[in-house]
Order: C-alpha cells, then sequence, then structure tokens
C-alpha cells in the first residue's frame, strides 16, 4: 500500500497523512513495522530507536512501540532551517539554485521551512531580525555561506549591526546541524587567501563545540548542496565525512580517479597549448596545469548544471576549488603540478596528491591524495548527535557510543 | 518630528546593505546608504599572474559572476596585447549574456517581484481568473494554464495553512500598498516558479563553454572550449543544437513572461514612475554584453553585436535629445563618506592620482546608527565630472534612446505609450524596473538573432579556433605593461585596470556599477544615487516605519550588488607591492 503525498500542506505528518487518506490504523500498522525493524536490532538502528522513545539507558532489547514511533512521527513538522550568509559573493546560494535534483522550491516549500535567507527571504529589515531571532531559539538546521572576518573586531562584516561572528554563534547554538557550504565558508576562500586582509576564517574555526560538514568548493555543485540537505531529512543524520568535514557522497575520491581524461593521462597524450589537436582530442590537461589529481571532487561523476558539463569537460584545467587554500597552493593555476616525471604510471600521480597534501596539511588526516588511504581517520564523530530539527530528542547525557573508530 | 529608521539586513540583494532613514510623517527626508562588508580583494591581487586574475575577479560576485571576469580578460589582453579570435568573443557574448538575461529575471522573479506581489493574496485567487489576467495583459507564456494556477494556489495555501511560512516568514502581507488584484498574485507567484525552472534551465548555455555556473571558467586570450563540428570531444553539434534550444527559451521566456508582467505590475503602481527620481545623469558604453579591450570610443577588431549601432556616451540632467562623449579622465573617487583615507587629506582624487589606505572610523559592534558621522560606508562615491551618476538598465536605455538605438526607442515608446507615462518619468523606481525588463529583452534578441547565429556561420565556415597562443608565454610581454576594459554588466558599467611588470600583477583597478549606484556623499554633500532616490526631493513614502515597503521596492529597483560595490580592487592608482608568486 502507498500514498502520495502531495507537498507539506498541513502542521504535522499525521495530519498531512490523513489528507492524503491514510487512516490512523494504516499508520499504526506501519510504525509497527518500524518498531519489528528496531527491535530486529542492527547498530545502525539503535540511533534511530532512540531517537523514536526507546529508553537510551535501558537495555538494548527495549525498543519502542508502534505507539511511540506513530506519536513522535505524527508530531514531526517540517524541519527549520536558518541559511546565513556572511563575507562571501552570494554564488554558493546562486549554485543551489540551480540545482536539478533536489530543486530549491522543493527545499523552501515542501521539505523544510527556510525562515531565514537574505537573498530570497520577503522580510527585511526588523522583520527579518525578528525570524531570524524566533528560528534561532528553536532546534534547526543551519546552513552558512561565507567566511567571519575576525581582525579588527569584526568590522568587515556587519548584518544588522551585528559582526559575523556573533551573528554566526547565534545561530549555531541551537543548531542541531552545521553545514559550511562553499569555501568561504569552509576556510574563507579568496578573501583569506595571502595576505588575508579582513582575517577570513571558515565556520569549524568558530563553531568548535559541534560538528560542521564541509560541503567545499567555489561554489559547490548546486545538486551537492541540495542533496547535503536531503540527506539529513532522509537519514536524520549528517552525512559521513573525510578529514576535512568533506560528505563522502561527493567528496571521496579525487577528479583524477574518475576522470574520463584519465587514459590519456595514462598514454601519455596531454594538450600542450589550448586548442591544440590535443585539446580537440579531449587530451589530458596536466601540463596546462590541471589540479584534478590532487582534488577531490565527484565533478566528473555528477557534473554541473544538470549533467551538462564541467571543467575539465570544456577544456579547462581543473582549478582545485574544493580543496583548502586553492587560491595560494594551486596558482599559478595554469602552473603544472609540481614533481611529475613523464606520465602514465599510477604511483607517480599518487604522490603528487599525496606531497601537496602532506605539505599543505602537515598533522592533519590525508586523504585528498591517496584513494588507497581513503576513510583513513575519517571524521564521523556526527554519526551519535540527535537532530532535534528533525524530531530526535537529545539524550540526557551518554558519550559518544556510536562514534567509530578514528581509523581502520 | 523626525524619526530614525533602520533597514538592516536589506535582503533580497546581493551582499550587506544599511538604509538609515530619517522621516517626518509618511515621507523621508533624508537617507543613507551603507555597505557593512570590505573583502580586500586588491591587496590579495598583488603579484598574480595576470592570466589567473578572471579567477579571482570572477569571485567578486556569484550573482554577476562572468561579469568581473569577462572585463578582468580584456583588461590584461589589452595590456598585453592579445586578441582572443572572432568565435571565441562570440562565445564569451553568450556565456555573459545569457548570466546577465539570467541575472535579470531572477531579480524581478525573486528578488523585487515580493514588493509587488502578495503572496498571501495568491492564495485566495480564483485560478481561472488568473489564467484570464495573464490573458488581459498580453502573456502568451506556456505555464498560463489553469491546472498550473490551481497546482500553484494550493502549493500557496498549504504552506499558509501550515504556519511554517518558510522564505516567506515575516513579510508585510497585511501591508495596504500591495494593490494587485488577488489573480494578479497568483499569476505573479506562478510565473516565480516558472522562473526558477527557466534559470536553471537556459544558464547550461554557461556549463557547454565555461563548464559551470556559477564562476564559469575563461582563458586570457580566448576560452577553452575547443568548437569542431566534426571531433566527438569539442563543443559540436550536440551542444550547438541544445544552446539552440536554450536560446529560444531565453526569447520565449523573456517576451511571453517577463516583460507583460513587468508592464503589468507597474501598470498597477503607475505612481511609482513619479517616485525615486535619482541622480540625473547616465553613462554606458553599449547595449548588456558590450565589452571594450581598452579605449570604447575605437572600434576593436571584431566589434560585438552588442555594439551595434550603439555609441559609448553620457546623458546629463535627464536631457534625451543630447548624447555627450564619454571620456573616462572625467572619473574620480571620493572617499568623503567612506572608511578609506587619501594622503594629504584629499577627498576626492582621479584615477592617476588615486590610492588607497583602509581607515574604519565607525563604532564597535555592535551598533545602532551610523550615519551620524561623516563616514558610513565601505562603499567609495565616484562622480563623472563631480556629478552623481546612475549606471545600469536604465542608463542604457536613456543613453541608447537619446543617441537613435531603433530598438531602444521603438520599445521604449511602446511602453511610455502603453503605460501613459513620458520618456523622461523613466527617471523613477518604476522606470528602473521597467528599463530592467526592456533591456533584458533587447539582449534576448541580440543573443538570438545575431550572437548564436554568427556563431554557427562560423562554424559552417570552418572558423573553429577560440584561442590566441601568441601572447600566452609571458616571454612574450612587454617588462612593463598596461591595459583596461569597459564592459556593460547587468548592473552598468564596469571597468577593469590592470598594470603589469615583470609578468606579474602590480597594479589591478576596478569601476564598478553598484558603486556608482551605492556610493554615499561626496564632500560636496551630494547623494550617492541610492540615496537620492529615496531623500532627493523630500516626498518618499513610507506610510509605516515598522513595514519600510516603499523605500525597499526603490532600493531594490536598483538591483544592488554590495560585494561589487565595496572597493574589492582599487580603482584609484595605488601601486600594490610586487611580491613573487612562490
Amino acid at each position: 500500500m502507498t500514498y502520495a503525498l502531495d507537498g507539506w500542506q498541513e502542521p504535522t505528518l499525521a495530519e498531512n497523512l490523513a489528507k492524503a487518506g491514510v487512516s490512523r490504523r494504516d499508520f499504526l500498522k506501519f510504525c509497527g513495522g518500524l518498531a519489528a525493524a528496531f527491535a530486529a536490532g542492527g547498530a545502525g538502528l539503535s540511533l534511530a530507536a532512540r531517537a523514536f522513545g526507546a529508553d537510551p539507558t535501558a537495555a538494548p532489547a527495549a525498543t519502542p512501540t508502534a505507539e511511540d514511533i506513530a506519536g513522535k512521527l505524527g508530531a514531526l513538522t517540517k524541519p527549520v532551517v536558518v541559511w546565513l550568509q556572511l563575507q562571501e559573493c552570494t554564488g554558493c546560494v546562486e549554485s543551489a539554485l540551480r540545482s536539478g535534483g533536489t530543486t530549491v522550491e522543493d527545499l523552501v516549500l515542501n521539505l523544510l521551512s527556510v525562515n531565514y535567507n537574505e537573498a530570497i527571504m520577503a522580510a527585511a529589515g526588523d522583520a527579518a531580525n525578528r525570524v531570524l531571532g524566533n528560528a534561532n531559539a528553536e532546534p534547526h538546521i543551519l546552513v552558512v555561506n561565507g567566511s567571519v572576518p575576525l581582525k579588527d573586531n569584526g568590522i568587515y562584516c556587519a548584518i544588522g549591526g551585528e559582526s559575523a561572528e556573533t551573528v554566526l554563534k547565534n545561530a549555531a547554538k541551537n543548531a542541531s546541524a552545521i553545514l559550511a557550504v562553499g569555501a568561504c565558508a569552509v576556510w574563507g576562500s579568496v578573501q583569506a587567501s595571502r595576505p588575508n586582509p579582513t582575517g577570513a576564517v571558515g565556520v569549524d574555526q568558530i563553531i568548535k563545540d559541534k560538528p560542521v560538514v564541509n560541503v567545499a568548493g567555489c561554489p559547490p555543485i548546486g545538486e551537492v548542496i541540495t542533496a547535503t540537505i536531503a540527506y539529513l531529512l532522509t537519514h536524520d543524520e549528517p552525512p559521513k565525512t573525510d578529514a576535512q568535514g568533506r560528505p563522502l557522497f561527493a567528496y571521496e575520491q579525487r577528479i583524477h580517479d574518475s576522470c574520463p581524461r584519465r587514459p590519456h593521462f595514462d598514454a601519455g597524450q596531454f594538450v600542450r597549448t589550448f586548442d591544440d589537436d590535443g585539446a580537440r582530442g579531449g587530451w589530458g590537461l596536466f601540463h596546462l596545469g590541471c589540479k584534478g589529481p590532487s582534488t577531490v571532487s565527484a565533478c566528473p561523476v555528477i557534473q554541473w548544471n544538470q549533467h551538462t558539463s564541467w571543467p575539465i569537460g570544456a577544456g579547462h584545467p581543473c582549478i582545485g576549488c574544493t580543496e583548502k587554500e586553492f587560491f595560494d597552493r594551486f596558482t599559478p593555476f595554469y602552473r603544472e603540478l609540481p614533481n611529475v616525471p613523464g606520465f602514465g604510471v599510477e604511483g607517480t600521480a599518487e604522490k603528487v596528491g599525496l606531497g601537496l597534501v602532506a605539505a599543505a596539511v602537515a598533522g592533519v588526516g590525508i586523504h585528498a591524495g591517496v584513494t588507497a588511504l581513503r576513510l583513513a581517520a575519517s571524521k564521523t564523530t556526527t554519526a551519535a548527535e540527535p537532530l532535534a530539527a528533525l524530531g530526535d530528542e537529545a539524550p540526557a547525557s551518554e558519550p559518544a557510543a556510536a562514534t567509530e573508530s578514528e581509523s581502520e | 518630528m523626525t524619526k530614525r529608521v533602520v533597514i538592516d539586513p536589506v535582503t533580497r540583494i546581493e551582499g550587506h546593505l544599511r538604509i538609515e532613514l530619517e522621516t517626518d510623517g509618511q515621507v523621508i527626508k533624508n537617507a543613507w546608504s551603507a555597505a557593512t562588508q570590505y573583502r580586500g580583494i586588491e591587496a590579495i591581487m598583488a603579484g598574480r599572474d595576470p592570466r589567473d586574475a578572471w579567477a579571482f575577479a570572477n569571485r567578486i560576485c556569484g550573482v554577476c559572476t562572468s561579469a568581473h571576469a569577462v572585463a578582468s580578460l580584456a583588461a590584461v589582453e589589452n595590456a598585453i596585447g592579445s586578441t582572443p579570435p572572432r568565435q571565441a568573443g562570440l562565445i564569451r557574448d553568450m556565456v555573459t549574456l545569457s548570466a546577465a538575461i539570467q541575472d535579470h529575471v531572477i531579480h524581478f522573479y525573486h528578488l523585487h517581484a515580493l514588493d509587488w506581489v502578495n503572496v498571501a493574496a495568491a492564495a485566495t485567487a480564483d485560478p481561472a481568473a488568473a489564467v484570464t489576467f495573464a490573458r488581459a495583459i498580453g502573456s502568451a507564456w506556456k505555464g498560463n494554464t489553469l491546472e498550473r494556477m490551481m497546482a500553484v494556489r494550493d502549493t500557496v495555501k498549504g504552506i499558509l495553512d501550515s504556519g511554517q511560512l518558510s522564505i516567506f516568514s515575516g513579510g508585510y502581507w497585511d501591508h495596504p500598498d500591495y494593490r494587485l488584484p488577488a489573480e494578479a498574485n497568483l499569476m505573479a507567484v506562478a510565473h516565480y516558479l516558472d522562473a526558477l525552472e527557466f534559470q536553471r534551465s537556459m544558464i547550461r548555455i554557461n556549463a557547454v563553454f565555461g563548464g559551470k555556473n556559477p564562476h564559469p571558467n575563461f582563458l586570457v586570450g580566448g576560452m577553452a572550449c575547443s568548437i569542431d563540428q566534426d571531433k566527438s570531444e569539442t563543443v559540436n553539434q550536440v551542444q550547438i543544437s541544445e544552446v539552440e534550444k536554450w536560446v529560444a527559451e531565453t526569447l520565449e521566456f523573456v517576451s511571453t513572461c517577463y516583460v507583460p508582467d513587468a508592464m503589468a505590475i507597474m501598470g498597477v503602481y503607475k505612481d511609482y514612475f513619479d517616485i525615486g527620481a535619482s541622480a540625473p545623469n547616465y553613462i554606458a558604453v553599449g547595449l548588456m554584453g558590450a565589452a571594450y579591450a581598452g579605449d570604447p570610443n575605437q572600434a576593436p577588431k571584431y566589434p560585438s553585436p552588442t555594439m551595434e549601432g550603439f555609441r559609448p556616451g553620457v546623458v546629463l540632467d535627464d536631457d534625451v535629445s543630447v548624447v555627450h562623449p564619454f571620456d573616462p579622465a572625467l572619473i574620480a573617487e571620493s572617499v568623503a563618506s567612506a572608511w578609506y583615507t587619501y594622503s594629504g587629506g584629499a577627498t576626492t582624487l582621479t584615477p592617476d592620482q588615486g590610492e588607497t589606505t583602509v581607515g574604519y572610523t565607525g563604532p564597535q559592534l555592535p551598533y545602532n546608527w551610523l550615519s551620524d558621522a561623516d563616514k558610513y560606508t565601505w562603499s567609495k562615491a565616484p562622480r563623472y565630472d563631480g556629478r552623481p551618476v546612475q549606471v545600469g538598465p536604465l542608463a542604457r536605455i536613456m543613453v541608447g534612446y537619446a543617441g537613435g538605438h531603433a530598438r531602444t526607442r521603438q520599445l521604449v515608446d511602446d511602453a511610455a505609450k502603453k503605460l501613459g507615462i513620458t520618456p523622461a518619468q523613466l527617471n523613477s523606481t518604476g522606470g528602473r524596473t521597467l528599463a530592467r525588463a526592456v533591456d533584458a529583452l533587447i539582449a534576448a534578441e541580440v543573443l538570438s538573432d545575431k550572437i548564436f547565429p554568427q556563431f554557427v556561420t562560423g562554424l559552417k565556415k570552418g572558423d573553429v579556433d577560440v584561442f590566441d597562443a601568441t601572447k600566452w608565454d609571458p616571454g612574450t610581454w612587454p617588462k612593463s605593461a598596461a591595459g583596461y576594459s569597459l564592459v556593460e554588466v547587468a548592473r552598468g558599467t564596469l571597468g577593469h585596470w590592470v598594470r603589469i611588470e615583470n609578468g606579474a600583477i602590480s597594479l589591478y583597478q576596478a569601476i564598478v556599477p553598484s558603486t556608482w549606484n551605492a556610493g554615499g556623499r561626496d564632500e560636496a554633500g551630494q547623494m550617492g544615487p541610492y540615496e537620492s532616490a529615496l531623500a532627493g526631493n523630500g516626498r518618499h513614502p513610507l506610510a509605516n516605519s515598522a513595514e519600510p515597503l516603499e523605500p525597499l521596492r526603490t532600493i531594490h529597483s536598483f538591483d544592488p550588488c554590495i560585494s561589487c560595490a565595496v572597493h574589492v580592487l582599487d580603482a584609484q592608482g595605488h601601486e600594490l607591492q610586487v611580491v613573487t608568486t612562490s
């Protein structure tokens, strides 16, 4: 038996289901199925079981009843979203507007209540600030675009007469999930590049008491932005991430690993000058400065603008915009990555990535360059975090038992 | 009694803008425009490879993405003597025009429309009446169906009934000055949603040639996307057919949806052609998209269709009977109201003497009021021959009209006749909004009727070169080189200046459209265009200071882009330190 929910038109799931013709009895039956699944166990379900009312301190056998689940699910309202734009260029909101997967209208009208986003919200001034204050006071999902300029007491970005740092901290306080979307929010991007005149830093340099998911890129692919939010809604928890906090579903492999030009690279077929015969033959862009070997992103897989094309597909070398400090580490953009003799040897290419990353983020978990070592030091501490915005309740106090081990 | 009103944040714009007002009764008596974000990219550009500059410049703004990139390319190419092939120029035109038209559409529907359209009232509309209304205003848009209007009404109703209003939370939905009939509100909300789908679709033109949008990739000397009808890895007939479809979509949406909507809505709010008059002076160097590498008064080797029949010029004092020649040497910038200092205490300097030093003198955060002090913004105040100037769609319309650009005259005269206004009334809140729609239509026609067909004709003739390789190697550049560009981007005339020493950037400057419009007062006390639009004549309405709907209409009519406005790049001649790129 299936029902099609025609959007979210009533305040709660129970009412929406009723409107869609789902009887209370059917709903309870469905919840009973969930209860059975929880009873069957499985580590992955313990979190959900707890979220739906099981006593976290009780023995593992204690699972919620169908009534528990129905009560919890039925009262679910649309998660509230606060979507800040700090020191930035609005390119990330624009990218989200381009998403052809989960669209912005899906997010804004059907799936979420995006109460605060300066680029598209109706209210302004005092009315906007009141909306923000109200949203901040309740559990919400926090999306952040833009960096925080710390120099000179934050005078380089003021919103509503407050510093960006204050705006961010106020919004983070009751946030049940925090997504830093775009290179500015992740590490500061162009304005944090040498000599970083305003002291710009990323979100996770300000918010240290909660995990921050880093949706990297300048901007990130629109579909990746909206999918990260959809992931929260679907899975009830933030996506698993790499050591830099980037969701694995979009940042698991190097561009080089899935680049369609890779066979040409391995065969030693390279573009030597833009628009030469090699360029017209789709050969490797390595000698024109392509940063694909040192850049983690699913660009070749997901592509851009509804799978129309992507930077390398349109003949331009990757500039590595999902990597920290790419405006400094990867420039000049048209200079080839260092220390790569010849071609065709995977081991050599691996060294390129490893060397660069090790040099740049010495001491931090190495991921970018080494496919074989992927998931090392995987940052999965988010797995145990309840999502109050999704209806979860915070556990009374409990060590993060579900946290996965630091490395494999 | 004078009352102080603050609008901060001004939402539905790009960037961070604060408006401070003094009102008396229900009118605005004084206004200050304060840009509250600074990023300092000028210092970041110093010492970089000029071939990288476009990528930095592109990040100035993600709304007018491509605009700064192309201005940067043209300035660098002017400096090093590179000439992109004809086809590369047409490709850039396709990328920038599609992005600029998209920018206008997003502005009208997603940033500006909620000033005029009451979303809440749309829930009460009769869907059949909305279809009838659309027909009555001459909208031939394919989305005007009963089924669509019913679905949209139900969506809006569902959101209102749920009590969770999402992006519509806190809107001024009970404000008495929302004047559209219910069915017009419903039609407009339906088109708001259609425009989201539209912008997502047509912008794929950017992805074909630039690999992505926002922030597509460009290349000094041409474009990186090779084109060849008989190769599988280049742009070929597969993409050409797609682009042809998206170009047609663009013209269809702009002509059958956007323009009729703008005409109808501004027709209901006709008094706004008498509200919001601002600086009566205008600069434009061409139709939207025109990109000059160097002097705009000289025809380039491959003139773009965006330059045809449109001479660069200046209109002064709202007098459209004469176009004055445009002389970049008459531009100067004031820091009288901006948090910068010039040496020796000067407040205005011409480009050949200028300098930039940050000198914040405002209150520490948090603050309640900025403009008791002389300095209150991060935006400088450009002046042309000492005069404040408006740039943007209205400026292109005014300069084009005065200069006899045939299509501009025809469209403006037609619109004026239909609405019962004079061309002089275009200097207004309604005029800026109407001008943007006309500007988009002209651009969509040029894209569809000239640029794309010329590109295809070139391909047919075997013209596949997209890159000038002769100046790629820095060894071919002079030891010292300088160049500049002037480009008509969505919000107006944009100029980039670059100086290159020993292969590295030693100076980078920009004169940016939103700086012209958003800047504050100069040392003579002349207001900037946002300010004079609100407080120039002391009659701008503001019925209820708790719901500043009327000033938001006027500010939004400029389409603010504050990340651009704040001088990310020094427009003056300040010499930046050359450092060696490691």
